[in-house]
């Protein structure tokens, strides 16, 4: 079975090359030409970058539900390699998240952690998606490893929307929303082009992640050996 | 067949018994130690008290939900049932039966615990009842597809809880809530919101964990 | 009764990387013996457990009675009962509630339990659990749960193993009563003699392939001699 050809691929290089140019245009906007927000300062400017990672995060798990459902329909392994991807990435934005979240959080409210509900989600969705990794790697057998990741992949990413709500409802009674306002649209065209930065580095990242998951693979499922005419008359 | 299922994880619970006991012991012992990281503080820790029952009991699921696959794996059992042929999913929602059979005498075991302990005492037994029944639920349906699953591993000790506790948050967001208001008053009405919450999760959890069993048990 | 004919055809099954069966290619009469040998590793429990549909082949297809053992998977499991190296028993339960089991989930009575249960010589341990049991008592118990479910294919792996002298002829004995009945029967067995006896056919296995099959007569002069196999490695 050939899952992955012997050349190295050039796709997801283009597509981290145009990821790093945005990111590098829209920081420079972000950074030098917005204007800073009034009421929190310079700390806002952190938005640039937050809110990009947070939706390609929830692309990145919406990407990996995706592939689980598609593994378990038709059971190839392209999709079982895709979901590793997309988990290790989502995981890592995630992580991401929730530090930036930290570094905004200390200075504007004094805390490392303000319980507020997108971020608590992310943090819980952490958790969940570094288990089902952890559980990749403690099982062995490839088939499986992919059938029980997309079974935990389909049921972590239905608890998100619950999560997110529960967190909020328990939070309501504490606290106000708590993310700046971001809706004039002089802060929107940083943003904009660190999502597409974000983007095209992260789906070059998928994909090259992807195909080393998918040699993997083609080295464990290994085709039967085919006996020569000799060889089986030898063993008759 | 669900009778069928159903019947022999009761039997094999019956056999058992004396495990839940055993995991009783430890969940109370949890709930001496939940209150020494707070102190004294008879107040404090009724603040606290439903969140330590809650925690005392999701810790001790982790052992009664590995458990109940114990003999499943040991003779390869479930295989061997579902060649007769069983239909998987009359086999998931037996066990989870039966595990929600178990968390809810647990808790409602750690119930008096809980009042004895923190002096969190309520004359609203009805609602503490429901919500451990409710809660017990969200616990069980997750738990019983992840027990399924980390039994055929290595790691399973560590693999369970790693798995099934972020999963179950609203869960038990929703169940230490409910429970803290009918301890400590609810003069606004909120604790439906939260029933309400919770059963939502369990309706969704029970028929998802349903459908996904045959492939976590199957090959 | 139904009579229930095994076409295997090119089945292949990995573990891990190593291919356990390589290419299995044989077919079975219905009412037929066939006694399955090999030296050990040559892959006569992965097949059985591929025609029980415990696992999946990963190349080519088998069909019992006519049904895939993929595509119409609870077909065959209707049809067929194995005698696995696992013996599927609860070991906190007893004989009987053991094979009660088996009944609720068959949807039938529990009227037949203890008769099976005298059939196997155990009808004095019913109220026994069975972790109080021997190897060999275990092995009969096994053989009742099989009986419980009244296949028309039997596949019977190492049924001899940790049995004495009398359990030899209990094993021997049912065999024949099943055979009578024009039930199918697969027996893996290191127990050349004994099996080539009872059996119709043989069929020789070696590193995942079959490399003989005929009649059960000149199964003997096809023995592969030396060690164990290893399987095919990649």
């Amino acid at each position: 079975m050939e899952l992955a050809n012997n050349r190295s691929p050039r796709m997801p290089y283009v597509f981290m090359a145009i990821g790093v140019a945005f990111l590098l245009f829209g920081s420079y906007k972000g950074l030098f030409v917005a204007p800073a927000e009034e009421y929190m300062g310079q700390v806002q400017r952190i938005m640039y970058v937050h809110v990009p990672c947070a939706w390609n995060g929830l692309l990145a798990l919406t990407f990996a539900f995706v592939a689980a459902v598609v593994f378990l329909i038709n059971g190839n392994f392209k999709w079982d390699a895709r979901l590793e991807a997309a988990i290790e990435v989502g995981v890592l934005l995630a992580f991401l998240l929730c530090v930036q979240g930290s570094i905004w959080a200390k200075p504007t409210w004094g805390v490392w952690w303000d319980w507020d509900p997108r971020l608590t989600t992310t943090s819980v969705l952490l958790f969940a998606f570094l288990g089902i990794l952890a559980l990749r790697k403690f099982v062995d057998d490839p088939v499986k490893r992919a059938i029980w990741s997309s079974v935990a992949t389909i049921i972590a990413y239905v608890d998100v929307p619950i999560v997110y709500y529960s967190v909020r409802w328990w939070n309501s009674l504490h606290q106000l929303q708590s993310n700046p306002n971001t809706v004039s649209p002089v802060f929107w065209a940083p943003m904009r082009l660190n999502a597409f930065g974000v983007l095209f580095l992260m789906t070059g990242f998928i994909m090259l992640r992807a195909r080393i998951a998918s040699l993997r693979l083609q080295y464990e499922l290994t085709e039967p050996p085919v006996l020569s005419g000799e060889e089986a008359g030898e063993l008759a | 067949m669900l009778g069928a299922a159903l019947r022999k994880e009761l039997l094999l619970q019956w056999r058992t018994r004396g495990q839940l006991m055993a995991v009783f012991v430890f969940g109370a012992t949890s709930l001496l130690l939940f209150s020494f990281a707070i102190g004294p503080n008879s107040e404090e820790l009724r603040k606290f008290s439903a969140g330590f029952l809650w925690l005392g009991l999701l810790l001790s699921s982790t052992l009664t939900l590995s458990e109940s696959f114990h003999e499943e794996m040991e003779n390869r059992a479930l295989e061997g049932l579902l060649l007769l042929p069983s239909d998987p999913r009359a086999l998931y929602y037996g066990k989870a039966i039966a595990n929600w059979l178990q968390l809810t005498l647990l808790g409602i075991g750690l119930v008096p615990v809980m009042v004895v302990l923190y002096d969190a005492g309520t004359t609203d037994v009805l609602r503490v009842l429901l919500v451990v029944v409710l809660g017990s639920a969200g616990l069980s349906a997750p738990g019983t597809l992840y027990a399924a699953m980390t039994a055929q591993v290595k790691a399973k000790q560590t693999l369970l809880p790693l798995l099934l506790f972020p999963l179950i948050v609203p869960a038990l967001l929703a169940s230490v809530k409910a429970t803290s208001l009918a301890i400590l008053g609810d003069p606004m009405g909120q604790s439906w919101s939260w029933v309400g919450l919770l059963s939502a999760f369990d309706l969704i959890y029970w028929s998802l964990c349903g459908l996904l069993y045959a492939r976590v048990v199957e090959e | 009764m139904q009579e229930v004919s095994v076409e295997v055809e090119r089945v292949a099954r990995r573990y891990g990387r190593r291919w356990a069966l390589a290419e299995v290619t044989f077919s079975v009469r219905a009412g037929e013996v066939m006694m399955v040998a090999g030296r050990n590793g040559a892959g006569k429990s992965t097949l059985f457990r591929v025609l029980a549909t415990a696992i999946r082949p990963d190349r080519g297809r088998a069909t019992i009675g006519g049904f895939d053992v993929v595509k119409e998977r609870e077909d065959v499991r209707k049809l067929s009962a194995i005698l696995a190296h696992q013996n599927y028993l609860y070991e906190s339960l007893t004989a009987r509630e053991n094979l009660e089991v088996v009944a609720d989930h068959l949807g039938r009575r529990r009227r037949n339990v203890l008769e099976t249960l005298e059939q196997v010589a155990l009808g004095s341990r019913a109220n026994d659990a069975v972790s109080t049991f021997s190897a060999g008592m275990r092995k009969r118990l096994s053989f009742a749960r099989i009986l419980l479910q009244e296949p028309r294919l039997v596949l019977l792996d190492e049924p001899y193993g940790a049995l004495d002298p009398p359990g030899f002829a209990l094993v021997d004995d049912v065999i024949r009563d099943l055979k009578s009945r024009g039930v199918t029967i697969l027996m893996a067995t290191h127990q050349w003699e004994r099996g080539a006896k009872l059996a119709d056919t043989a069929l020789v296995l070696e590193a995942g392939r079959t490399i003989w099959q005929g009649p059960a007569a000149e199964a003997l002069e096809h023995e592969p001699k030396g060690e164990t196999a290893a399987g095919s490695v990649l």
